[in-house]
């Protein structure tokens, strides 16, 4: 059964990957690329690592949303009605992606996991030695909030800070729109007020 | 892919949601018959169930231009979504899958329809539908933090992202909406949000002639229509596990408390989406992101602090 799933999904989250350097129109790349990470998601469950499956699926989704939005607005040619824009580009993109894709597919064979009893199908897979994990979601959770804290808590900041500024730095209106040359200005004259009342 | 179901339980889910979704149709119907100050007569009640035969024979409507793959799949997706976020909610004692994180897959499941409306709105090549899927992405942005923080007060006060694990924490102690009010009403807010229905029918309003639903016609509007439905259903039956303690209740068998807590859910949902006004996306989303996310914030700070100063829930 879940051999079937894993021969199914693999080669689907390849060819789904694959689409994104054939199609055109922005949109369509965009959902193709979600129906590859959809099929990894569904490799990770069938692997057994249930939480990170379904965490990729329920993150790519979002963030593939919001990238169509964004591939939408900024990109040429967006619906892909006109075949000839940015195809120099093409090429290169894909020999990369092939490549990357290549260099990381044959580390999984020359890389040497640790060997583990147990479960056959799983015997390959890098965790720890000495059986499968009885919770891999709290193995996970352990690992990322036990030793790794300081790590994961440095990031999650500094990630929320870039995110932030980034905005603040690209947005066009700045306080001094908001609220007047003293800042003093009250309501702030917002093109669109908010649902506080501000 | 941990634990398994009896075989007759998968064909059930969607069986059961459909029930459960015609239920909520029907009392819509009567809602609306009532206020329009009509008799409520059993044809009002089959008025939508007419609506199928004819859609499923409607010809489709084409536009120019139109980019009939994502048009297509869009509207497709929607129950689909419902349905699979089905899977993991428990039906009295009977559950498809016991995943270890059904709360989390049944966000992701929800999650999904963001993709399969904006899909419907970008399909058709038409202005007012590609609207109704741009509010659809900007009302997803507000209403999904507060939802996943609501899952996680769940999920923290039972220390499991199980769905059955959720609700039989709940045996014998208070049910999560008791001591936890702010999370259940986000749930339940939340709910008419990834169904995009009443007071968060704003991607499909009509002051966009339809919104995403402007230019579909025939099976595809059906499903569409139906997925909605679907979405509502399986959000109401999860609430029960979440916060309504499951199946548990006196004398009644499990699955019984399990359809009268969805039914009850289900009532109340459809009564608001009459009686709340809707809510512009930009509205929302700064009372969603100055207001409930904080709220919710504490919520989930509060469950914490009581599953550990008591050593689980009260």
């Amino acid at each position: 059964m879940t051999a079937v799933l894993l021969a199914i999904l693999g080669p689907l989250a390849v060819a789904s990957g694959l689409l994104v350097f054939l199609l055109w129109s922005m949109a369509r790349v965009t959902i193709a690329l979600l129906a590859s990470f959809l099929a990894v998601g569904g490799l990770l469950i069938g692997l057994g690592l249930a939480y990170l499956g379904v965490v990729v699926i329920l993150m790519m989704t979002m963030e593939m949303v919001i990238m169509a939005v964004f591939m939408v607005a900024y990109m040429e040619n967006p619906a892909g009605l006109v075949r000839a824009a940015s195809s120099g580009r093409r090429p290169v993109s894909l020999a990369f992606s092939t490549t990357v894709f290549g260099l990381l597919a044959a580390g999984i064979f020359v890389a040497r996991w640790p060997h583990r009893a147990g479960a056959p199908l799983q015997a390959r897979m890098p965790l720890r030695a000495g059986g499968p994990p009885r919770d891999a979601t709290f193995q996970l959770g352990d690992a990322l909030m036990g030793p790794q804290m300081l790590t994961m808590v440095t990031l999650g900041v500094a990630l929320l800070a870039t995110m932030v500024g980034a905005v603040a730095l690209a947005s066009g209106r700045g306080r001094y729109d908001r609220f007047g040359d003293d800042l003093k200005g009250r309501p702030p004259a917002d093109p669109v007020r908010g649902g506080v009342g501000r | 892919m941990a634990g398994s179901a009896p075989a007759w339980a998968v064909p059930l889910v969607p069986a059961v949601l459909v029930g459960y979704a015609a239920a909520a149709v029907a009392g819509d119907a009567v809602l609306a018959a009532r206020s329009a100050g009509r008799r409520v007569t059993l044809a009002v009640l089959a008025a939508p169930l007419a609506e199928v035969p004819r859609l499923l024979t409607e010809q489709r409507r084409t536009t120019l231009a139109a980019d009939r793959t994502l048009w297509r799949l869009g509207p497709l997706a929607v129950p689909a979504a419902g349905v699979l976020a089905a899977v993991v909610v428990p039906f009295g004692n009977v559950v498809v899958s016991r995943m270890s994180v059904g709360v989390v897959w049944f966000n992701a499941m929800e999650v999904l329809t963001w993709a399969a409306i904006w899909m419907a709105g970008w399909g058709p090549n038409s202005v007012l539908s590609l609207v109704g899927g741009y509010r659809l992405v900007a009302q997803g942005l507000a209403y999904e933090l507060p939802l996943m923080l609501a899952l996680i007060s769940a999920a923290v006060g039972a220390r499991s992202l199980s769905p059955v694990s959720v609700a039989a924490a709940q045996g014998g102690h208070l049910w999560f909406a008791v001591w936890m009010p702010a999370a259940f009403l986000v749930y339940l807010a939340s709910v008419l949000a990834f169904s995009f229905l009443g007071p968060f029918g704003y991607p499909a309003a009509g002051d966009l002639a339809g919104g995403v639903a402007a230019e579909l016609s025939g099976p595809d509007r059906l499903v569409l229509r139906a997925g909605r439905w679907l979405l509502l259903a399986a959000g109401a039956g999860m609430a029960g596990p979440l916060f309504l303690g499951g199946g548990a209740g006196p004398l009644l068998p499990a699955w019984a408390w399990s359809a009268v807590k969805t039914l009850a859910v289900l009532a109340a949902l459809v009564w608001a989406r009459r009686r709340v006004p809707a809510i512009r996306a930009d509205r929302y989303a700064e009372v969603a992101w100055v207001i409930v996310i904080p709220l919710m914030v504490a919520q989930v700070l509060v469950a914490s602090a009581v599953v550990l100063a008591l050593g689980g829930p009260p």
